[in-house]
């Protein structure tokens, strides 16, 4: 028996209906997973049969497909292309809107007011992506500066009530494990779920989620409930779909700006972006400005961005980034590299979107792996010059 | 390190003076600047003197040399400018700007008593703290000039703080120098070096021809104590840094403004991300030590 058993209770099944309506009661709009086009869509759900149930998911490198399963369980599949960062961090959001009155900007409407959601069925993964989120928009530092839009964030972040789901069925593409980040929701969450076919083992997270549990018909759950949640979770750590060796990476990326798999992986890169769009933790984005058909106000509206096209490095006299070599490099790295030194850790927490959702298959775990398999070590001309600094003035040269 | 005992000490970047952003840092509303005066630089370029239009924050604002703003045209958009006036004025603010997209076209149309909007100022500047007892070089090249202006302005102001001044500009005819007049007033007049040279002689130009790294040749630099200061297009920022630790400049005192797509100003968005940089808040002024790693690297 674990430590924390006292603490874990247990949802029949059929009292599903009564979370989601508890939450609804408190105000929230629930999202959950749906089927939508045939993928498992993050909408909003009013009862328990909105959720898709009694399917499960086949993932693999740019391939998804949603086959039927057993019909008593409602969360045998894994993550759809989109997930919170939808509603958290919204591909397109109005920062702020304005006319020019005389010589002055004047502010015609306020940012709307932050939405109050509730998360059904997180992943561990997508809970750790939040996380990455809230540093990259300064959520967890009070003292930082906030935009409209990272305000924005931060409320409705700081109002939305999280029901995780532990995996207990990994995804083909999943590697939470190697990130450290799942299959079991650790932290970050207000209830969390580990299904069984007759029900829920529930672990409850913060005192928000004691008071909606206070409003459920919880039992105790027993020892064999709990002791079969166990294992199907230490059966999930064992069947990840992919693997990724984390040691030393961010290093070696560092160090490996110029490697042969930049070539060969740009000549099956469309660099359509897509990874972009379906990474839980991408946060680049670009204010644009629309005027109004009578030229009264202008709306500043802030959109996702992907490192992938050309306008994303644009700057005169041409892309920084021309090739596909250059902005599919830029996207490996800043996530298992450079993300590190700018957030202090990694930006891919294992979800495995972007292989799954790449048209052509590419695999992030395959790309950093050959590259720390074979390592060039060859960067700047000028590093050289800077860390043989001394040798090189010693031989009166420096090195071009 | 086997640099000399006069090398700078300590980190490159962290004792420069970097004012806070009056606007933009936590709002995308722009405040509203009144252009007040234009001058036409050469065929594409202007500078636009601009001043806030509310007296209080006007008086509120302050930068350092090498900050920049983001300029902004109601409805199209905003470009990253650098401030090119004298830091010690701050409520008379110049953005050279040259035509090269859409927001500087607009700009471009812009008269004297309408209004831009502006967010800033954004960045870290040049170490003007760490110029006592040094010699000076400034090289820029076409408008690469523009945000070295407010150097050269305090190194006039505060000149006997420091060793030689030497200011090296190129561009491509003589038609095209950024602050032509100036640059001549300063040659004459100005306790400074000023070498200006062109790639083409058009006109009745007969001084030097030749990119700018050609001037080196012209003059001495004592390496351990020169800070070296370069803004210019890209092939201009290698081949200068290049030549500077050729001549034995210790990489932490050469400083090279860079220049990427940026959009927030603040490192949120992205856009200008150069390594694991920011090129908007952890630049665009950055010490050649601190990116020696990437420096050069085609596409980081």
């Amino acid at each position: 028996m674990n430590a924390d058993d006292s603490v874990r209770q247990f949802l029949p099944k059929a009292s599903l209906e009564a979370l989601i309506a508890a939450l609804r009661d408190q105000g929230y709009t629930v999202l959950g997973p749906r089927e939508r086009d045939g993928v498992i869509a993050l909408r909003e759900v009013h009862a328990a049969a909105d959720l898709a149930h009694g399917m499960h998911d086949e993932q693999a490198p740019g391939h998804y497909r949603l086959t039927a399963d057993d019909d008593q369980l409602y969360f045998n599949y894994v993550l759809g292309a989109d997930g919170p960062k939808r509603y958290l961090f919204p591909a397109q959001q109005r920062v702020v809107q304005l006319h020019v009155e005389g010589q002055r900007f004047v502010m015609d409407a306020a940012s709307p007011a932050p939405p109050k959601l509730a998360f059904l069925g997180v992943r561990a993964c997508e809970l750790a992506a939040i996380a990455v989120q809230d540093r990259v928009f300064g959520a967890d530092d009070p003292r930082t500066f906030r935009c409209e839009a990272e305000l924005s964030y931060c409320e409705t972040r700081r109002n939305a009530f999280f029901v995780a789901v532990n995996c207990t069925r990994p995804g083909g593409t999943c590697f939470c494990v190697s990130m450290g980040t799942g299959p079991k929701a650790e932290r970050g969450y207000d209830l969390a779920l580990t299904e069984l076919r007759a029900g829920f083992v529930v672990e409850i997270g913060s005192e928000r989620g004691r008071e909606v549990a206070a409003q459920l018909p919880l039992r105790l759950p027993t020892e064999a409930e709990l002791e079969l949640a166990d294992i199907k979770l230490a059966q999930a750590r064992h069947s990840m779909g992919r693997t990724l060796q984390t040691d030393g990476l961010r290093t070696t990326l560092a160090r490996n700006i110029e490697h042969p798999r930049w070539d060969q992986v740009a000549k099956r890169c469309l660099s359509c972006g897509n990874c972009t769009m379906v990474c839980p933790t991408c946060f680049c984005s670009t204010v644009v400005d629309s005027s109004a058909l009578d030229g009264g106000s202008v709306t500043r509206t802030r959109l996702w961005e992907s490192c992938f096209t050309h306008q994303f490095s644009y700057a005169h006299p041409g892309p920084v980034r021309h090739s596909i070599r250059g902005r599919y490099r830029q996207w490996l790295r800043h996530k298992l590299s450079t993300w590190w030194d700018q957030f202090g850790s990694s930006g891919c927490v294992g979800c495995g979107r972007c292989i799954t959702w790449c048209p052509v298959g590419i695999d992030i775990t395959e790309e950093a792996c050959a590259i720390a398999a074979t390592p060039s070590q060859s960067n700047s001309p000028f590093a050289e010059a800077w860390e043989g600094e001394g040798e090189a003035e010693a031989a009166g040269e420096v090195p071009r | 390190m086997t640099t000399g005992t006069n090398e700078i000490s300590g980190p490159a970047t962290s004792s420069i003076t970097r004012p806070e952003p009056i606007c933009g840092m936590d709002t995308w509303m722009p405040v509203a600047t009144r252009v007040t005066a234009i001058k036409r630089e050469n065929l594409n370029t202007h500078t636009y003197r601009m001043e806030i239009v509310d007296e209080a924050l006007r008086a509120q604002y302050r930068w350092a040399p090498g900050q920049f703003n983001m300029l902004y045209a109601p409805g199209v958009g905003e470009a990253a400018i650098s401030i090119s006036s004298d830091a010690d004025t701050p409520d008379m603010l110049d953005h050279t700007i040259r035509v090269v997209g859409s927001v500087t076209r607009t700009i471009f149309r812009t008269q004297v008593g309408e209004i831009l909007g502006l967010r800033g100022p954004f960045g870290v500047g040049w170490p003007i703290d760490r110029l006592d007892g040094r010699d000076v070089v400034l090289v820029g090249g076409g408008i690469g000039i523009a945000p070295l202006r407010p150097v050269i302005y305090w190194l006039l102001a505060n000149r006997d703080r420091v060793g030689r001044v030497v200011v090296l500009y190129g561009c491509r005819t003589p038609e095209d120098r950024v602050y032509a007049e100036e640059l001549e007033n300063w040659a004459e007049h100005a306790p400074i070096d000023v070498l200006v040279t062109v790639d083409n002689a058009t006109g009745g130009w007969t001084g030097p021809v030749g990119v700018v790294t050609k001037l080196l040749q012209r003059i001495r630099v004592n390496a351990e104590r020169t800070v070296v200061m370069v803004c210019g297009p890209r092939i201009l920022n290698r081949v200068a840094a290049s030549e500077f630790l050729q001549l034995h400049v210790p990489p932490s005192q050469v400083y090279v403004s860079l220049e990427r797509n940026m959009n927030c100003g603040f490192g949120r968005c992205g856009h200008c991300q150069y390594g694991h940089w920011f090129v908007c808040k952890d630049g665009p002024v950055f010490c050649f030590k601190d990116i020696a790693d990437i420096f050069a690297i085609e596409e980081i």
